[in-house]
């Protein structure tokens, strides 16, 4: 019987901890300017297999996630966002890959933010 | 006067649609030496011309700077079309110079930085280039430019939507959308079912303009979301809201046939949650008016109450939001001869008259839920109550109707791995009630639906975008059945779409109450039995399918719209409305063909700075095979030609200012039913020549709360001369007033005004 509590209590257990990763909620700065960074990043992002969510506030920089950690880690989602141009903390965008954006997504100059976007 | 000056203007597009023909503007240029002016706006709003500004294109080392009056002439670079200005102490400001005066330049200085609030301006019609669905959403700054008042007329300005006037004795407008009357149409107030079955000639008169936040207007096969009704196109009125709209709004107007109309809202915010609107509507129409000297009233006299209140529930931190309405409508129309004594109906010897009253109760609630921690999850239920009654008498015909109906939908959105695969699933329940009376006989109808639907939708955030749907129905009267309907999208080049959709509508036609001018008429009404459910007719089932496309761009630093599409409807079947035969009207089942080609090409340019010119051209092929012989819809145009102009002043902290409005509306060939078997006195031709009509707007604005307007409809005095056949015997059997394919009245002019207490609401928690 004991057993038998213990099996179920361990189920329940693994069940809700499989619960918080399949929702797992992150926020974090990536770097860059305007409308067609925000398409850019969130295009990277939803296109790594396990992000659900992802939406970046243009004002804010801010990149917000809801993932299935059991897919993918949140590294992954920084490199697939730094593969396509933009910085965050943990991976720098190549220069030849930054070098490509338009002008009016060239974050890292800061009178970029000023050109006429699309 | 300065419309006027602006028309003088108007050849600048040919000269820009010649550029676009030749190439680039930038090519256009080639050797040319870009010039300008350069002035500082103080915070005062002053300006002055500024000296030793740095001008450079932007990327290169080409630069040059303004002398002492602010000029500066800088030759076109190949490399860059932006150009950056720059001065200490000021926000550099970086202008795309497109054309070879940039004219004055203003710049700001630094410490306003903060202040700048950007205001996009965005059109008061709008076509989105991502949405997979042919959707154009129009918002309440359109609805003003029309002359008046209800949602039939709101139209007017709209190129996507036609405007018929239905009889010649009631003048209610209806509205077609590809060649389709409106019952193809389907109709939804928050996307809930709204003009149907008994209100489906009248309905549109009772949304008032006033009420309404925007019109989203789908062309072609809707979603499965709503119902399995849409074959044509799907029109959805949002009204406003008590928690953003304004705390107070009134109008009033006025015309010169005895048309007077008052519009009022009252919002309360009565918690930061929670806010409730009480919305009135009321119209007279007291003139008598026989401008055609036919013995008939041009335009009935009418009376109209409506109020409406509603509440808003919105908690977002939550993720709630709940909505409850109730409506009261009371709807008055007497029509006829003009010595036709209503009071005493039955003293009137000889006298054709008519009186329609109607009577109206409408009850809906929405209740919706986002996951907080889950955006792209919700559910939603939405349930209505209506009762519609109407009383009416066509002369010495009678036509009662009593419509109850009952609408739930319960839907539930969320993802498939991620946001780029969504969808949305679940249930609906339907029920009508019908009981009408014709010329003394009863008709009941009750109907029952309940349906599961479920849509997909694909985007890829680039290029590619997909919806597709499928409904599955267990009516008990039309059976088990499936509405597929896909959409989808694909960005051929920068700003650029391509859209394909198809669909699959069926409904039952409610044959008397979509078809209610006949009996101001004296057609004998004939329905074959062909053992179908109703009315011994069986359901019209119609497959849509459609391609359209729409590029805009920026030419001269202005946005151009172009847009082109077709659809096509095949009916498979289709209760037959057939009005060839001049003392009758046949319904029977559709046997052989019927379909509606439509095209339709849009221009939309700003011409010069605020002056707006829109251009649309639609061709329709509606033809239908009647019991003896193919032939064209009746009373449908070939083509219509439309042509809008607006302008308006700058945008002043005041709020004062001026717009201008002009449409030009144009009409090809109507075919007219059949009337050579009446005497040659009530014969008509067998199909009239097209014709043209103007409305014009003027709106003043003395601050932002009141403002003042005055217009012209039908400034030309287009009408037509005799709509009723046989009005000197209108109790002989060639008596008709529904062969109606131009207006009654002539020169409309009217004038009213609006006021808005705009007062910004804050809360402190």
């Amino acid at each position: 019987m004991g057993r038998l509590i213990g099996v179920v209590l361990l189920g329940l257990l693994s069940l809700s901890v499989q619960a918080q990763d399949k929702n797992k909620k992150a926020t974090f700065e990536v770097k860059g300017n305007c409308g067609m960074c925000e398409a850019r990043i969130e295009k990277a992002a939803i296109n790594v297999t396990g992000v659900k969510y992802a939406a970046w506030d243009v004002s804010e920089k801010m990149l917000t996630l809801i993932l299935n950690e059991k897919k993918c880690s949140l590294q992954q989602v920084m490199q697939a966002v730094a593969l396509v141009g933009h910085d965050t903390d943990l991976f720098k965008a190549e220069d030849s890959v930054y070098e490509k954006l338009p002008a009016c997504c060239k974050y890292r100059d800061s009178e970029s933010a000023h050109l006429d976007h699309h | 006067m300065k419309l006027k000056a602006s028309f003088f203007k108007l050849r600048i597009p040919h000269l820009t649609l010649i550029i676009l023909l030749l190439g680039s503007p930038k090519d256009a240029f080639g050797q040319i030496e870009i010039k300008g002016k350069v002035v500082a706006v103080t915070q005062d709003k002053e300006s002055y011309a500024l000296a030793e500004v740095n001008i450079y294109w932007l990327n290169t080392k080409i630069g040059t700077t303004t002398n002492v009056e602010g000029e500066f002439t800088i030759p076109y670079s190949k490399s860059s079309n932006q150009l950056i200005f720059s001065y200490i102490g000021f926000r550099t400001d970086t202008i795309l110079a497109n054309r070879p005066n940039l004219g004055i330049i203003r710049l700001y200085p630094d410490i306003e930085l903060e202040e700048v609030v950007v205001e996009e301006v965005i059109d008061p019609i709008q076509r989105s280039l991502f949405k997979v669905q042919n959707v154009v959403t129009v918002d309440s700054r359109e609805m003003l430019k029309a002359a008046c008042c209800n949602l039939s007329e709101s139209f007017e300005t709209n190129p996507t939507v036609d405007v018929n006037i239905s009889d010649a004795v009631s003048g209610a407008k209806q509205i077609q959308m590809l060649g389709l009357n409106s019952p193809y149409l389907f109709f939804t107030q928050e996307n809930m079912p709204s003009i149907r079955g008994a209100s489906q000639i009248y309905g549109l008169s009772f949304i008032p303009g006033s009420w309404i936040e925007s019109i989203q207007i789908t062309k072609g096969s809707g979603s499965v979301v709503n119902g399995f009704e849409s074959i044509s196109g799907h029109i959805n009125t949002e009204l406003v809201k008590p928690l953003t709209d304004i705390p107070f709004f009134f109008n009033g107007y006025s015309n010169n046939y005895g048309r007077y109309e008052i519009n009022s809202r009252v919002n309360l915010v009565l918690d930061k949650n929670l806010g409730t609107g009480i919305y009135i509507h009321s119209n007279l129409r007291n003139g008598e008016w026989d401008t055609n000297s036919d013995n008939f009233l041009d335009t009935p006299l009418a009376r109209q109450f409506n109020v409406m209140n509603r509440w808003q529930y919105l908690d977002s931190e939550k993720g709630w939001v709940a909505y409850f309405n109730v409506q009261y409508l009371n709807d008055e129309k007497e029509t006829g001869e003009v010595s036709f004594n209503f009071n005493q109906k039955d003293e009137n010897n000889g006298i054709w008259g008519s009186k329609l009253a109607t009577n109206r109760f409408d009850m809906s609630g929405k209740l919706g839920y986002v996951f907080p921690e889950l955006p792209f999850q919700s559910f939603g239920f939405q349930g209505a109550y209506s009762n519609h009654s109407q009383e009416s008498y066509y002369g010495l015909r009678d036509y009662n109707i009593d419509h109850e109906s009952f609408y739930s939908n319960a839907l539930f959105n969320s993802i498939i791995g991620s946001t780029q695969h969504t969808f949305k699933t679940g249930v609906s329940y339907t029920y009508d009630r019908l009981n009408e009376w014709v010329d003394g006989k009863a008709f009941n109808r009750q109907d029952a639906a309940l349906g599961l639907f479920y849509e997909y939708s694909y985007d890829n955030l680039g290029k590619f975008s997909l919806v597709a749907g499928l409904r599955w129905d267990m009516h008990n009267n039309m059976g088990n059945f499936l509405s597929p309907r896909f959409h989808m999208r694909y960005s051929l080049w920068d700003k650029a779409s391509l859209r394909f959709s198809l669909g699959r509508g069926k409904r039952a036609a409610y044959i008397f109450a979509e078809n209610q001018q006949l009996f101001a008429s004296s057609r004998i009404i004939n329905i074959a039995d062909n053992q179908g459910g109703f009315y011994g007719l069986d359901p019209e089932i119609a497959w849509n399918y459609g391609v359209s496309f729409l590029q805009k761009l920026y030419l001269w630093n202005r946005t151009l719209e172009f847009s082109a599409d077709f659809y096509r409807t095949d009916f498979k079947n289709q209760v037959v409305v057939d009005w060839e035969t001049p003392s009758e009207i046949s319904f029977y089942n559709l046997n052989g063909s019927s379909y509606s080609n439509s095209f339709q090409t849009d221009l939309s340019y700003e011409l010069i700075r605020d002056l707006n010119l829109r251009v649309t051209y639609k061709h329709y092929d509606v033809r239908i095979d009647y019991q003896n012989e193919n032939l064209k819809k009746p009373l449908q145009p070939d083509y219509r030609f439309f042509v809008n102009l607006s302008y308006e002043t700058a945008d002043r902290q005041d709020g004062k200012n001026w717009r201008f409005d002009f449409t030009w509306n144009s009409l090809g060939n109507q075919r007219l039913p059949a009337t050579e078997a009446n005497p040659i006195a009530y014969q008509l031709p067998s199909s009239v020549p097209g014709y043209s009509l103007v409305n014009a707007q003027v709106t003043k604005s003395f601050s932002k709360s009141f403002e003042m307007y005055l217009g012209g409809e039908n400034i030309n005095n287009r009408v037509q001369t005799n709509p009723v056949l046989a009005a000197d015997a209108p109790f002989s059997p060639f008596f008709d007033s529904t062969i109606s394919y131009a207006p009654v009245l002539g020169e409309i002019y009217y004038l009213g005004f609006r006021y808005k207490f705009n007062k910004v609401r804050t809360w402190v928690d």
